[in-house]
């Protein structure tokens, strides 16, 4: 029953992770890339504005920064609820 | 040396390469044909995902996408790398913890159902097949420019390569030649643009140079470009006209797409641990976001350079003239292009000077008529070619011209080789083995693999010789089917009880709703004249069939929840399955039952 609640707290946890990290996800691409740009348009960036430089290239670094993130957070929670494979 | 000779000797030292690769990683277990034997280091598999996913499409085509459509076209840079956060989030871990094969494997074992297995194995194999067509023309194209054979014998060589080491090799000898293709792949890719950047910027990290000054004109290089293609009468290069609701679905499409790809997902099995397999994905977005953030840059400075090419004066004096094509050297790449039928221009009013500008504006229309011209003479630019033609067009020594050849038959070749394998494990593994034969030895298993990965690429070829009319529309099916079928399945195996019934449910009304929206607009199984809808104006408000995927996906959560709530519960060994698959405790034992 012990091991039932830890891994429930554990599924929790992970789950609260992924929902932030894909908020995330969607509002650099989604979000600044497209629908918000127009908000963003008066941060100019090299010869264009804020949202063009997401939509080339800022979302696929966030997107990057998102994944490893993910990685070291959820290695630490493996540890944490003694769920890892060591 | 010649050109000629040099092309012949980059293909031919990164074809020996592979050649050499495939003799050391022979495999010898289903583990090994499979999966590598599970025994890939996170980063080496990042490297050979990067190869597997990155096409002939990405390195050929994407740039050219931008060049000539600019923001609008920035859904290929998010989609296809946004996908590898579903990926890295939502399915790669889990499935390696389950510890099998195949992705339809997963499948039929999660809902306990044969059916949902069948149909998970349909959708593998069409949308594997369909897109291994495109590389296979791909392959035969790079011969046929570079190395003056005709596209047939090209192709053939090219599948004897692949033979050589997907056949023998399995995972394992895929998985190490990708890693070299990746290698000759992305440097071919970023030495021209390093090159074309500091030609044009000053900068030599082309992503860097697209946000900075064009050293020419001191101005924004960005700016510059806006300024010369609206001259021309071209959509400003930065500014968003594409409609927002099919430009949001789009790009989403290609991001569940390829989260829900095959020949993706399994390249994540092939590690030794579940917290490899959440590296694993970042190591792949890392080697993939090299070219993807170059690509951009490479887009826009093309789009400049070709843009300068034609109007030496500015676009407020003479369009080049037709003698200055046809003698000075900085021009060469025309005519060699203009031979493949992918270029072509013609002085339509007879005045010796060849004027690009699009004819289809009306204040251009205006401004043709008083200066006498009759429409648009650079009359074809294929925008496959740009790539291929850049270090030309740019004026880049013999050698980069031979890379390039080397790197676009790389990424060709390794994403074939990564599809051939999805279709021969799907075909051994969940037909031979899980339909028909379950007590078939190891032995047999293998044999009946290598003998699927022949007759698959036989068919490749035959297909990629003979490509059916609809070849160039089969990259929607193949986005599509991933994302209406294979990654909500994925999704729901892991994050939710739903049953089978709603599985199948699910999969089915995903599938067909969307190979119907397809089919509306792109003509029933893609037959000419067959449509009822075009994308121009599509059936539903702006949602091209190109960006249907994602609505299949919602449709596919929709109804396998409904389905899944009105009958039994899963039983308890079901449940013991999802609750095993989302903690990493215990992988290494499922991996060592094989």
């Amino acid at each position: 029953m012990s091991e039932e609640s830890s891994n429930n707290a554990y599924w929790k946890a992970n789950l609260r992770l992924i929902i932030g990290s894909l908020i995330i996800w969607a509002l650099v691409s989604f979000g600044f890339g497209i629908l918000l740009r127009p908000a963003l348009s008066g941060i100019a960036v090299g010869g264009s504005d804020l949202g063009f430089w997401f939509a080339q290239q800022g979302s696929i670094l966030v997107f990057l920064g998102l994944i490893f993130f993910y990685a070291w957070r959820m290695n630490k929670l493996d540890a944490e609820h003694g769920v890892g494979e060591e | 040396m010649d050109q000629f000779t040099l092309n012949l000797l980059f293909v031919g030292a990164s074809f020996a390469l592979y050649i050499g690769i495939a003799i050391w990683a022979r495999a010898g277990s289903t583990s090994e044909f499979y999966a590598a034997g599970r025994g890939v280091h996170p980063v080496t598999n990042g490297m050979a995902t990067a190869a597997d996913w990155m096409s002939a499409a990405s390195f050929i085509s994407m740039a050219g996408l931008i060049a000539f459509t600019g923001y609008d076209n920035s859904s290929f840079l998010m989609g296809w790398t946004g996908g590898y956060v579903l990926l890295a989030l939502l399915l790669a871990p889990y499935l390696r913890k389950f510890g099998k094969f195949t992705v339809s494997e997963f499948i039929g074992d999660r809902f306990y159902s044969p059916t949902a297995r069948l149909v998970a194995v349909i959708c593998l194999i069409v949308a594997s097949t369909t897109y291994v067509i495109g590389q296979m023309t791909g392959v035969g194209v790079a011969f046929g420019r570079f190395l003056e054979v005709d596209n047939t014998t090209g192709l053939l060589i090219g599948a004897c390569v692949v033979f050589a080491y997907a056949v023998f090799g399995g995972m394992k000898g895929v998985t190490y030649t990708q890693v070299a293709q990746y290698i000759v792949l992305i440097l071919a890719y970023t030495i021209p643009a390093i090159f074309i950047s500091l030609q044009l910027t000053g900068n030599p990290i082309p992503a860097l140079g697209l946000f900075g000054d064009h050293a020419a004109s001191g101005e924004p290089l960005l700016a510059k470009l806006d300024q010369i293609v609206t001259e021309l009468g071209f959509n400003e290069y930065t500014a968003h006209h594409a409609d927002t609701l099919n430009m949001v679905l789009f790009t989403l499409s290609l991001m569940i797409g390829t989260a829900g790809l095959p020949h993706v997902i399994m390249r994540f099995f092939t590690v030794p641990k579940v917290a490899d397999a959440r590296w694993s994905a970042g190591w792949a977005l890392v080697f993939i976001a090299l070219l993807y953030l170059t690509a951009p840059a490479v887009g826009a400075m093309a789009r400049l350079n070709i843009t300068e090419l034609m109007w030496p004066e500015g676009t407020s004096g003479q369009a080049v003239s037709v003698e200055q094509i046809e003698s000075d050297p900085a021009y060469d790449w025309m005519a060699t292009w203009q031979t493949t039928g992918l270029l072509g221009w013609e002085d339509k009013n007879g005045d010796g000077r060849i004027q690009y500008y699009n004819d289809g504006n009306a204040e251009m229309q205006a401004k043709a008529a008083e200066a006498g011209w009759e429409g648009n003479e650079l009359t074809n630019f294929n925008r496959d070619i740009l790539v291929l033609a850049n270090p030309e067009i740019a004026n880049l020594p013999g050698w980069v011209i031979g890379l390039v050849a080397a790197g676009g038959l790389a990424a060709a070749l390794s994403t074939a080789a990564g599809l051939l394998l999805a279709i021969s494990s799907a075909v051994s593994h969940d037909l031979v083995k899980g339909q028909f034969n379950p007590n078939i030895s190891e032995k047999g298993e293998l044999l009946s693999a290598r003998i699927a990965m022949a007759v698959a690429i036989v068919v490749a070829s035959y297909l990629g010789l003979n490509p059916p009319g609809f070849a160039a529309q089969t990259v929607a099916l193949a986005f599509g089917l991933a994302a209406a079928s294979i990654f909500p399945a994925l999704m729901m195996g892991i994050f939710t009880k739903v049953n089978n019934k709603g599985a199948v449910a699910g999969m089915l009304a995903g599938l067909i709703v969307t190979l119907v929206y397809i089919f509306l607009h792109k003509g029933w199984f893609f037959i000419p004249d067959t449509n009822s809808f075009t994308d121009a104006d599509p059936l539903l408000g702006t949602i091209k069939s190109t960006s249907f995927g994602a609505v299949g996906a919602m449709i596919n959560f929709a109804v396998a929840f409904i389905v899944s709530k009105s009958s039994d519960p899963i039983p308890q060994e079901i449940d013991d399955l999802v609750e095993s698959v989302r903690v990493p405790k215990g992988a290494g034992a499922a991996a060592a039952d094989h």
